[in-house]
């Protein structure tokens, strides 16, 4: 009974909130910026293209980073106490709550390299809380790679990075890519470090150095400081809508990946 | 120029090995960094940070009532979800037939993603409301409120650790005790869920980690106002939500205070952490589980 009630819970909340936001979706919603302050007024222009930059700078620091760590841990690193205290350390940022690293990108970000409440220092704060993911999915897509495939590849004579890039990469690729969406994912629905480290202005970026608020953010400058709980609902719908997207690439990539594995047995 | 690939494939190792060094020591300056700014705090005030007076307009920085508020919300929010998450996880390992649990995983999985101010939002707009209506004060802005929603949000955490425990019970165990005439719910009660007993307990320490964590959804629905609550229906702050709420505009022994809370935040969600990784690989025999967990027996 439990069990089922659970189940039905994420059905409900999506659900919920499509039907709610829906009403106050229109083109003008998507075309027009929103008023900001304590006003509820306006669309959510400026919001999306926001998210955009935010999403796209997060990834172009995470993904390199995220994926060399994870070769080294996963082909070049023995199994040694070193290994396994970077591995530990990096599970273990995996939990620190995102306003902890709210206040170290505020210090770090816009005080010492003075990049300013902007959406650089987003980008950069959501690049260290979200590295943890990126490290993780990528090593266990590299390790389901078939041990015989290496192997045979070191025996006609490849480097190991050779070996590396032909053989295991584009065997892990599709792990990999689910990492990254699910990277894609937390960029956009996170909100408490962003909250810090954006400053929330409601205008349109200009450049990446500029402040603004992610979908997320918003919709909690209208809750609080609003009582626009339609344009609230209808901002929800529109985020729920690109978390839906990306959850369900996620899920037809790696069924996608399992079949493809399964078949080689 | 011919480049040997022995030599690229050192060069790469070094790269990929500074990335790697790169990301702990994100970790290590987080850490760092957060016990520097907020050791002026603990200097300048010593013990009586632990105060329960928090005025920063007249300089009283005493963070007990947010420890309050964290303690008390996610305590709800455990009170709400254990049940709740052991009965997903019991539908999902059990009950289910497969082709059911198939779809239901994902839809549980589903949790995750959503955003944390979508489900303070909901809290808002559809919970807030009844529970005004419930207890005929205020906005329905309370720690009720919080430990619903904060319930909900480690719902995932603590179901999918849990059903990875019941799972991991060895078959035997069950045919035995089914062998031995036990009905279903007996053999639950009674062989799985002492079995899974310490993967139980991991996910849920597990998910208090997650709890303490939450920032934003609890700014939305638990009321925010710094104060001790003395019912279910009051309104409390957290330390999340008390850092949220004031470091945009805290300078000096404020901002060294709100520091200190991070740190607080820090200690208690690693130690968490660590205490429920440990428990779930079964390294260490919490003093309520017994010995090495279903999962070590098993390997």
């Amino acid at each position: 009974m439990m069990g089922i009630c659970g189940v039905s819970l994420p059905l409900f909340i999506v659900i919920y909130v499509i039907a709610q936001g829906l009403p106050a979706i229109n083109w003008d919603f998507f075309t027009s910026e929103p008023a900001g302050g304590l006003s509820g007024d306006g669309g959510i222009s400026s919001v999306i293209i926001t998210t955009l930059w935010l999403v796209g700078a997060t990834l172009v620091v995470t993904v390199p980073l995220g994926i060399g760590a994870a070769i080294y841990l996963a082909e070049y690193a023995r199994d040694t106490w070193r290994t396994e205290i970077v591995r530990r350390g990096v599970e273990l940022l995996a939990g620190i709550p995102s306003i902890v690293f709210g206040l170290f990108g505020l210090a770090i970000f816009v005080q010492v390299f003075d990049l300013g409440l902007s959406i650089i220092s987003g980008s950069l704060t959501l690049a260290c809380l979200l590295l943890p993911f990126m490290i993780r999915s990528t090593e266990e897509a590299m390790r389901s790679v078939p041990r015989s495939h290496r192997e045979a590849s070191l025996a006609l004579g490849a480097t190991r990075w050779q070996m590396v890039r032909s053989v295991v990469l584009p065997s892990a690729l599709p792990g990999i890519i689910t990492g990254i969406i699910l990277c894609a994912g937390g960029a956009v629905a996170e909100s408490a470090c962003l909250y810090v480290v954006m400053g929330g202005s409601a205008e349109m970026p200009g450049t990446p150095l500029d402040g603004g608020r992610s979908l997320a953010v918003h919709i909690f400058y209208l809750i609080n400081e609003t009582n626009a709980l339609d344009k609230a609902m209808a901002t929800g719908a529109v985020l729920m809508v690109f978390v839906l997207v990306l959850n369900i690439a996620t899920r037809f990539l790696s069924w996608q990946y399992r079949a493809r594995v399964g078949g080689k047995k | 120029m011919h480049i040997s690939r022995h030599f690229v494939d050192r060069v790469v190792k070094h790269i990929m090995l500074a990335l790697a060094t790169l990301s702990l020591l994100i970790l290590v300056l987080i850490a760092l960094y957060i016990f520097r700014e907020a050791w002026p705090a603990f200097k300048e005030l010593g013990l009586s940070v632990f105060d329960d007076k928090w005025y920063p307009s007249r300089e009283a920085y005493g963070i007990m009532t947010m420890i309050v508020g964290t303690i008390v919300s996610t305590t709800l929010a455990l009170f709400f979800a254990v049940p709740l998450s052991i009965g997903c996880a019991l539908f999902l390992a059990e009950v289910a037939p497969p082709q059911v649990a198939q779809v239901a995983r994902p839809a549980v999985e589903l949790l995750v993603g959503i955003p944390s101010v979508v489900y303070g939002m909901v809290g808002v707009v559809f919970l807030s409301p009844i529970i005004a209506d419930i207890s005929g004060q205020g906005s329905g802005s309370s720690v009720l409120a919080a430990g619903i929603v904060l319930a909900i949000m480690i719902l995932p955490t603590v179901t999918s650790i849990s059903e990875d425990g019941l799972r991991a019970v060895p078959r035997a165990y069950k045919d035995a005790s089914l062998a031995l005439g036990a009905t279903r719910w007996q053999t639950i009660w009674h062989v799985l869920l002492p079995a899974a007993r310490s993967s139980i307990v991991a996910a849920v320490i597990l998910g208090l980690g997650r709890a303490i964590g939450e920032t934003m959804a609890m700014m939305m629905v638990i009321g925010n106002s710094p104060q001790f609550p003395h019912s279910i229906f009051d309104s409390a702050r957290t330390l999340t939500g008390n850092i949220a709420a004031e470091i945009a505009h805290a300078t000096g022994l404020h901002a060294d205070v709100l520091w200190a809370c991070g740190a607080l935040l820090f200690i208690m969600v690693l130690g968490l952490n660590t205490l429920g990784i440990l428990a779930y690989r079964g390294k260490i025999g919490l003093p309520w589980s017994r010995g090495k967990s279903a999962k070590g027996r098993v390997s």
